[in-house]
């Protein structure tokens, strides 16, 4: 396994972000297939872990996706009103309020882990979230603050 | 003659889906006819939805898919309906599905055929305001997905031909006739937009920037023609005044139809907002004469729309749009409601068509032999809803009457619980039972991972190098076999697939193509036939995530790819096979409440053969409508009450409990037992049921206001009807006034009572019938007279009932002079005016049982809405249905409603209830949550948190998942501060391993 130090990612000038996305599969999940059946183009940084509800998403799996070397997270879940579950992904957004405040305690720069909504019709929308989200987190350099040096 | 377990469905629209679905899932076979090339009809057209603003597409797509998939279900599209005979139990229907010049067995539905198609054709979808191809699908998230191609653009190039790798293209495919043995037809045609050509006054079709509601509905889209900008079709410009004119072609005999569209005021309103929402600094102004906001929840909406978005409501109906050439702006003149002319400016006019017959209606009600309406819609008489006049031929949706989307899936399920009573003793006649094979234990086994990467045609393998990341795959630990294929999804690919399970021992398998969205189950079923569990499947989007979205990066695109496949490997290695139980389910159902509505449903479950039975609190049964005498429409509801109660008496099936309440329900879906006490002496007895209908009704509201009470001289409507028929009373007196929305629609009780008008104008019409010398004057805010009853508004205005406009701020003031009553009330046009009046009628609204609903709904555990109705599981798309598995509701338990409407919700409700007894059992487990004991608190954290109710505290205070009512959400899991729950499938270990396999840490 090799690792890279972080100090070799923040000289490469041609370096690439890595973000990992937790899409909700009812409507987040299908805003990205509409985006794709739509060939709207978007940076090929994000990688898409797809999950039943956004409401699924513990927030260890933010805190453990940093630790272990994303340079960013995005959690995206259907609008209010629409989740498929009812009240999930309400009950994520409480969850995440909190969270984003407890990141910032740490000291993890905002923009680093972002939370939005995209609904099931919204692949432009998605595209636009992915090209936002990729520049904010390519202008902030790779994560540093809270990766794990692990050997 | 012998009866056929299958029913033809004509239309797939959001009802016909539905009807099928519930009759697929009740053991039938169900033939869904469309004539376009897929289903979704309009609703899959809408960008929103009202009054919640969900998302159309999000919430309709999941039934589509659900429909497109079921075995159950055979979807003809692009199809014709060519003769139909028989009687009902047996018919016979021929059909022709007209070639699409597009084997629908091959084709993928991959598109490359649509961007290579060199002619531009119009694209109907979206309203004629963009172009595409003529070889094209209706919309991207179409179901079907496959391509058709439109003769009457193609020029034959065979370019199309050519690029298709899956072969799917044959321009010389003929036309398919086939032959439908069916016992039932349910009639779902949706409707046709009203279209404004010939109000030139209007100038529709000659200035650019008049355009109808639909095609405004398209541009808010998303993924319509300007990606949801409100723009101008003149120049693409942004507008900031935007007009909205109501009615256009309803209530307008002239220009259009008599009728009330129902359906506008609310659909405008949403694209008013929508619209602000899209473009900050908009500003819409809605041009109405009534608002018609009588649904639940509607009045709320409105005024939201009001005071958070700004919308202006303008009581007026427009006389004439004119075009300012140099702007193309549109000029707009008016009558205030004090009678002077105004003219303004707005940059768009959006026209608020109404919705006509469907266009197709005359040539299906010939070929079926069912009457039409006056209007030229499907004929359904208030007391059978979903009824034609043809035994056997059942109606749903806007076909019948103009309504909304929520109305056409209470009518679709209603048909199928129609249908359900003739059909019911040959169910699971025509469904086909598959046999699979025993399951491989791969319990302590080395994970054995296959790979099967997709080429798509060129959809992938143009961009993304699928020999190299199928290469890849070989190198991760675990895989045994990684392989590419041109088409993962084809015939031949499964057996290969099943082949190389065998021959390599595989027990995990991947694949790496497009969206599990649509294509999981395929798979999974694959692997199942193979002897592995279904959950022993992943997949990876390689398509939609990455070639189509990185074409000009193919580089990347193949890394992506390779990650992708890297994370997919991880988790798999780890996924386990899930067990899936069965429950036995108690075929019998429990209704509370013996109205109307109760008793409806209960025939229909003793009909189908069910047991049922009925808990009333009273000590008869009949519920509200024993105090009422007649409908609008003028039908003896005396006559067919005391019908219905001696219908239910006299059936076997059916146990009445009277002066009864429930002390508990226990149990769940399948399984309830319930104490309930009943009779003078409340004895108590337990009773097992499968499911639970709530049909708890509502009351009259009993006025604080207007004297009443103390004068005796002012009464409710409902009174008034008695001494109608019952007495000679009323003919003497000379001078009425009714006065509308006592208690409706006012801080007490925000909402519409959406009965009152109809109701105050049944009994106008009647005093004039009796006595044509009598004044009646009828004092109110909106006339809501929806749909077909906006004729006997009509007539009564004809027959010189006097109606007078007042606004909430102002209401009538009574007072009481000696014997004398007297009215006055500020009307806008004519001032302060004050009527002398014999008899008041107060048009009181219903209110709910609201101390009775509040225990029941803590029994159930269902929720309430704010004024105190049930709350059903979605306002569109699952109306009768509570978020609790096995629980329904009916009637007015769910908010104020006609008995017609509750009729149609009864047979609705068991219909979906119908869809759980008529199974022996029930498959619970699979990607559910468990609760380790021994990490448990119980702190409860989770019993509040599941949407579905399904946690409980077992004796000892842990938490237990009740696994025949978990969906697999996993907010349990993701809320436990204990890790005590783990979501399967979507574990926190196997969500780690996709987060790890590309991290910094270890793991592959």
């Amino acid at each position: 396994m090799t690792v890279q130090t972080v100090d070799d990612k923040s000289i490469n000038e041609n370096w690439e972000p890595k973000i990992i996305a937790f899409l909700c599969n009812w409507c987040s999940y299908a805003g990205a297939d509409l985006a794709g059946v739509s060939r709207i183009q978007y940076p090929p940084n994000i990688r898409i872990v797809r999950v039943p509800c956004s409401g699924r998403i513990n927030p260890n799996f933010i805190i453990k996706s940093l630790t272990d070397g994303w340079d960013g997270v995005l959690v995206s879940g259907c609008h209010p009103g629409d989740c498929h579950y009812i009240s999930g992904n309400l009950v994520a957004r409480r969850r995440f309020a909190i969270l984003n405040e407890l990141l910032e305690f740490f000291g993890i720069e905002p923009g680093r882990v972002n939370f939005m909504w995209a609904s099931a019709a919204e692949g432009e929308r998605f595209a636009n979230l992915i090209k936002k989200v990729t520049k904010i987190i390519k202008e902030l350099g790779p994560n540093t603050k809270f990766k794990k040096k692990w050997c | 003659m012998e009866k056929v377990g299958a029913v033809l469905i004509v239309g797939a629209g959001i009802g016909g889906s539905q009807a099928a679905l519930d009759l697929a899932e009740s053991g039938y076979k169900a033939y869904l006819i469309e004539s376009t090339t897929s289903i979704g009809g309009v609703m899959a057209q809408l960008d929103k939805t009202f009054p919640t603003n969900d998302c159309a597409i999000c919430i309709v797509s999941p039934k589509l898919v659900e429909a497109g998939r079921h075995p159950n279900i055979d979807i003809k599209i692009n199809a014709v309906i060519d003769s139909f005979s028989g009687e009902p139990g047996n018919f016979t229907a021929n059909i022709t599905e007209k070639t699409l010049y597009i084997d629908m067995e091959k084709c993928t539905g991959c598109g490359v055929c649509g961007q290579e198609c060199p002619v531009e054709a119009i694209d109907v979808f979206n309203e004629g305001l963009s172009l595409k191809g003529a070889t094209s699908v209706k919309y991207p998230q179409a179901v079907p997905l496959v391509f058709a191609i439109d003769r009457d653009y193609c020029i034959g190039c065979g370019i199309c031909k050519g690029v298709c790798k899956a072969k799917a293209i044959d321009y010389d495919l003929e036309d398919k006739k086939s032959e439908l043995k069916v016992g039932a037809v349910i009639l779902s045609l949706g409707f046709d937009e009203f279209e404004p050509n010939n109000m030139k006054h209007y100038g529709y079709g000659i200035y650019d920037n008049v355009v109808t509601s639909i095609q405004f509905e398209r541009i808010l889209s998303a993924s319509g023609p300007f990606s949801g900008k409100v723009l101008r079709p003149s120049d693409g410009s942004t507008p900031s005044k935007v007009a909205f004119l109501h009615c256009v072609g309803s209530r307008d005999p002239k220009f259009g139809q008599e009728y009330c569209s129902s359906v506008c005021c609310m659909y405008t309103c949403k694209e008013a907002v929508i619209a602000k929402e899209h473009m900050e600094g908009l500003e819409p102004t809605i041009f109405s004469m009534d608002i018609r906001a009588y649904g639940k929840d509607f009045d709320k909406y409105i005024e939201r729309a009001q005071n958070e978005y700004g919308v202006r409501y303008i009581r007026s109906r427009i006389s004439s749009i004119t075009e300012i050439p140099e702007t193309k702006d549109l000029k707009l003149s008016y009558e205030d409601e004090k009678g002077r002319v105004i003219q303004e400016i707005y940059n768009m006019v959006i026209l608020g068509v109404g919705l006509n017959p469907p266009k197709d209606a005359k040539y299906i009600a010939e070929k079926f032999g069912v009457e039409l309406n006056e209007y030229g819609f499907i004929n359904a008489k208030p007391l059978s809803p979903v009824e034609t006049s043809r035994p056997g031929v059942f109606v749903c949706g806007a076909c019948s009457s103009p309504k909304d989307i929520p109305e056409t899936v209470i009518e679709a399920s209603g048909a199928a619980g129609k249908v359900n009573e003739i059909l019911s003793p040959v169910r699971d006649t025509l469904v086909t039972k598959k046999e699979y094979p025993n399951e491989i234990d791969i319990s302590g086994k080395e994970p054995r991972v296959g790979v099967f990467v997709c080429h798509c045609g060129i959809n992938i393998g143009g961009y993304v190098d699928v020999p190299e990341v199928m290469k890849y795959a070989r190198t991760l630990p675990n895989v045994v076999l990684a392989d590419m294929n041109l088409y993962t999804c084809s015939a031949d690919t499964q057996t290969l697939i099943k082949d190389k399970i065998k021959e390599f021992n595989i027990n995990r398998v991947i694949v790496a193509s497009c969206t599990p969205r649509t294509h999981e189950p395929l798979f999974q079923e694959t692997i199942r036939e193979a002897g592995l569990n279904r959950f022993l499947f992943q997949m990876t989007n390689i398509r939609d995530q990455c070639s189509w979205v990185h074409m000009h990066q193919p580089e990347e695109a193949t890394e992506k790819a390779k990650d992708l496949v890297r994370m997919a490997v991880a988790k798999s290695r780890i996924n386990e096979a899930l067990e899936t139980f069965e429950l036995k389910v108690t075929p019998i159902a429990l209704i509370i409440g013996g109205g109307v509505a109760g008793m409806t449903a209960a025939l229909n479950f003793a009909n189908q053969g069910f047991q049922a039975y009925i808990i009333e609190k009273e000590k008869q049964l009949g519920g509200f409508a024993l105090k009422i005498y007649e409908t609008l429409e003028g039908d003896n509801i005396q006559e067919f009450i005391q019908d219905l109660i001696k219908k239910v008496n006299s059936e076997e099936k059916i146990q009445v409990f009277l002066e009864a309440n429930i002390e508990v329900i226990d149990g769940y879906v399948g399984n309830f037992i319930s104490t309930v006490n009943y009779g003078p002496n409340k004895t108590s007895t337990q009773l097992d049921h499968g499911v639970v209908l709530v049909a708890t009704g509502g009351n009259e509201y009993k006025p604080k206001e207007y004297l009443y009470g103390e004068v005796p001289n002012i009464i409710t409507q409902q009174e008034l009807e008695e001494k109608l028929f019952t007495s000679s009373e009323i003919q003497k007196k000379k001078s009425i006034v009714m006065i509308q929305c006592v208690g409706s629609r006012n801080d007490e009780h925000p909402y519409c009572s959406r009965t009152c008008c109809a109701e105050a104008i049944k009994n106008a019409l009647n005093i004039k019938k009796k006595n044509p010398e009598a004044e009646v004057v009828i004092l109110f805010r909106d006339i809501r007279t929806y749909g077909f009853k906006e004729k006997y508004y009509r007539k009564a205005r004809e027959n010189g009932v006097l109606f007078i406009r007042f606004d909430k701020e102002k209401p009538p003031q009574i007072s009481k002079e000696n014997e004398n009553l007297k009215v006055s009330i500020e009307s806008q046009k004519m001032g302060k005016i004050t009527l002398n009046s014999d008899l008041i009628v107060l048009s009181s609204g219903i209110v709910a049982p609201a101390e009775g609903n509040e225990v029941l709904a803590k029994m159930v555990k269902v929720p309430l809405n704010e004024d105190k109705f049930f709350l059903e599981a979605h306002v569109k798309l699952r109306p009768v249905d509570f978020a609790t598995e096995g629980i329904f509701l009916c009637g007015t338990a769910h908010g104020p409603a006609t008995i017609s409407e509750s009729i149609a919700q009864a047979n609705s409700a068991v219909s979906r209830a119908t869809t759980i007894l008529s199974k022996e059992t029930l498959l619970i487990g699979g990607a559910v949550s468990v609760v380790d004991k021994d990490i448990c608190t119980g702190c409860k954290i989770c019993v509040r948190i599941c949407p579905f109710n399904a946690i409980v505290k077992d004796e000892e205070g842990y938490a237990y998942v009740q696994e025949a009512l978990c969906k697999g959400c996993g907010l349990c899991s993701a809320s436990c501060p204990e890790k005590a729950i783990t979501t399967k499938h979507f574990t926190n270990e196997q969500i780690l391993s996709e987060i790890y396999a590309l991290g910094g840490k270890e793991v592959i």
